[in-house]
């Protein structure tokens, strides 16, 4: 079963959303993601100041298995992206919701994030994907 | 099972299912007028037999002339070996098998060629081949696009010192994807681009510069300066060269202070014989920096299970049948047997080999622009240093010269008013080490009698108005 943090809020996309206590918000991809891809090898960012509808394809990471895309779950700006991962793509495999991070956003919205899957909802949308 | 698709009782068949009766009626709904008819002019069918005759003619209308042409395209020695190899029924295809991994000659071929073109270009990575050299002057468009993330404007700076061909295979394949190509004039005394000539560029977004080197009209371009002055504005550089020039010349990796981003060029002087324009194959290499952005795969070597040494894919994700529509590019190995053929003509000659290749070849082409240039009415029009091709100014219209020569046998070069509208008389002359001293001598004779025998080129302009009145 793979590890599903209660503090965090999830989408059907396999990503993972963290509010920060500044208001904005940490982007990753689910321990459950980044088991299906396996080793990854390359992970690529969005560039600082972009702005990014709901659902737009904002990063891809690359695993021995394929490239995928990550999309961006709100509508929102971009920080940045998490620089540690141009060397070490395997930071997403070891520790996906620590230090594994993809990018950190500034939500339009607040609510919106509010309004994405619970730790207990995705557990359940990954059971159900499961059978 | 037999791979013939659709006997006449398939047909039938399938008529009989759907209730049509004949396939004509399938296409009833299509107005008359819009209809193909049969194709007038085409002849009746002829027999084996037949047709292995009238190939042979033809052939034989070829005839075998002296060509002093080059534009892209070179004459070169190729050994025996290159092609009695490359046809051999193990390597007889154009693509990478499927399951890659079973044939690994196949890889172990690329391999080598991904290992030799680094080398020869002074890059890190090699892709496994494109079409041409044009195309892959489009694909290296497309990917500075992709690797240059802090440019915006997909604006890239092409001189009109690169092939015409290129620029417009470039302009047709990437500007539909918002790639803007602007060309940049060149030095009319010189030959070559200057780097003085972008100071207008100055302050704004260029994603990339294409340098040409030696450039279309053969002449060296100050490639360390050109390359200095985009990496100081932000660019990438794209260097289009000539593998055997690359022998002797520096490798686009060291040109200016950080080297060239992306190095492609036209594989064809690479044991790949001229005819009639192609197949031919590009080829591409860059820095690791950028492998994620090339179009293409990559063979690396490794141990399987046993540790027993191996050839495999080490990749390919960005390829379409991973990535879709999102891919890097349709191409992946398409031009594999003319990669056979190069990979085989680079090991056969070897560094020391292509080095006497491109040095011949220079030195042919010096004995050929001083043995035209005694002829009176032809100079130099350049004053840039050239490799094995140059540009000369005649005194009289270039296209009846080009006739007569050819009516004696001999490929005089290429006429460059069509691209050139600006270059007036201008013949691009080319000689590789197939030349030989008498070679040489029989055109500067021909030359000299064809000019003769022409009125001379501004007289001639003159003259016709008073004929037609």
């Amino acid at each position: 079963m793979s590890n599903v943090p209660a503090d965090l809020r999830y989408t059907k996309s396999h990503e993972w959303l963290r509010t920060l206590p500044d208001g904005n918000v940490e982007v990753g991809i689910t321990d459950h993601a980044q088991e299906a891809l396996g080793d990854l090898v390359f992970v690529e960012v969005p560039e600082a100041g972009r702005t990014l509808k709901a659902g737009e394809s904002c990063a891809v990471v690359e695993s021995v298995k394929a490239a995928s895309d990550v999309y961006a779950p709100i509508a929102c700006t971009v920080i940045g992206g998490n620089p540690q991962l141009a060397s070490e793509p395997e930071a997403i495999n070891k520790d996906p919701y620590g230090s594994g991070w993809l990018m950190r956003i500034r939500p339009g919205s607040p609510a919106e994030v509010a309004a994405l899957l619970s730790a207990a909802e995705y557990t359940s949308f990954l059971a159900a994907e499961g059978e | 099972m037999a791979f013939i698709p659709h006997t006449s009782a398939d047909v039938q068949e399938m008529l009989a299912a759907i209730g049509v009766s004949s396939i004509e009626q399938l296409f009833e709904e299509i107005p008359k007028e819009l209809r193909a008819r049969a194709m007038r002019g085409v002849p009746s069918q002829l027999n084996e037999m037949e047709i292995g005759r009238l190939m042979s003619e033809r052939a034989r209308m070829d005839g075998r002339p002296l060509c002093f042409i080059g534009a892209g395209a070179y004459e070169h020695h190729i050994p025996s070996a290159v092609w009695s190899l490359t046809t051999r029924g193990e390597f007889y295809s154009a693509y990478t098998p499927y399951q890659a991994e079973a044939s690994q000659g196949t890889l172990q071929l690329i391999y080598e060629y991904q290992t030799m073109m680094a080398s020869l270009t002074g890059m890190e990575v090699s892709n496994a081949s494109l079409y041409d050299g044009a195309s892959a002057v489009a694909e290296a468009s497309l990917m500075a696009v992709r690797a240059n993330r802090k440019s915006k404007s997909q604006r890239i700076l092409i001189p009109a010192t690169v092939h015409p061909h290129y620029r417009k295979v470039a302009r047709a394949a990437a500007s539909n994807q918002g790639v803007r190509f602007e060309e940049v004039p060149y030095c009319t005394q010189q030959g070559a681009s200057l780097a003085a000539a972008l100071s207008r560029y100055e302050g704004q977004d260029v994603t990339a510069l294409v340098i040409q080197q030696p450039n279309f009209f053969g002449i060296l371009e100050d490639v360390d300066a050109l390359t200095d002055w985009a990496h100081a504005h932000g660019a990438l550089v794209i260097a289009v060269v000539n593998p055997t020039a690359l022998a002797v010349l520096k490798p686009p990796g060291q040109w200016g202070k950080r080297g060239a981003d992306i190095a492609v060029g036209e594989g064809q002087p690479l044991g790949v014989p001229l005819s009639s324009g192609g197949p031919y194959f590009g080829f591409l290499t860059t820095r690791m920096e950028y492998v994620r952005q090339m179009p293409g795969r990559i063979v690396g070597r490794t141990l399987d299970v046993t540790g027993r040494p191996g050839f495999t894919l080490t990749l390919q994700a960005r390829e379409q049948h991973i990535r879709r529509a999102k891919a890097t590019s349709n191409i992946c190995t398409n031009q594999g047997l003319l990669v056979t053929a190069a990979t085989i003509y680079m090991s056969l000659m070897g560094a020391a080999g292509l080095e006497r290749v491109a040095a011949a070849s220079h030195a042919r082409t010096r004995e050929l622009v001083s043995a035209l240039t005694r002829i009176a009415g032809v100079r130099l029009a350049f004053e840039g240093a050239y490799f094995h091709e140059a540009v000369l100014s005649l005194d009289k219209p270039v296209a009846p010269l080009l006739a007569a020569l050819a009516s004696r046998g001999i490929l005089g070069g290429l006429d460059l008013s069509e691209h050139y509208p600006e270059l007036e008389g201008a013949l691009l002359v080319c000689a590789t080490e197939t030349k030989t001293s008498e070679d040489i001598e029989l055109y500067a004779g021909a030359l000299t009698e064809a000019m003769s025998g022409l009125a001379t080129r501004g007289l001639a302009t003159r003259a016709r108005p008073a004929t037609a009145a």
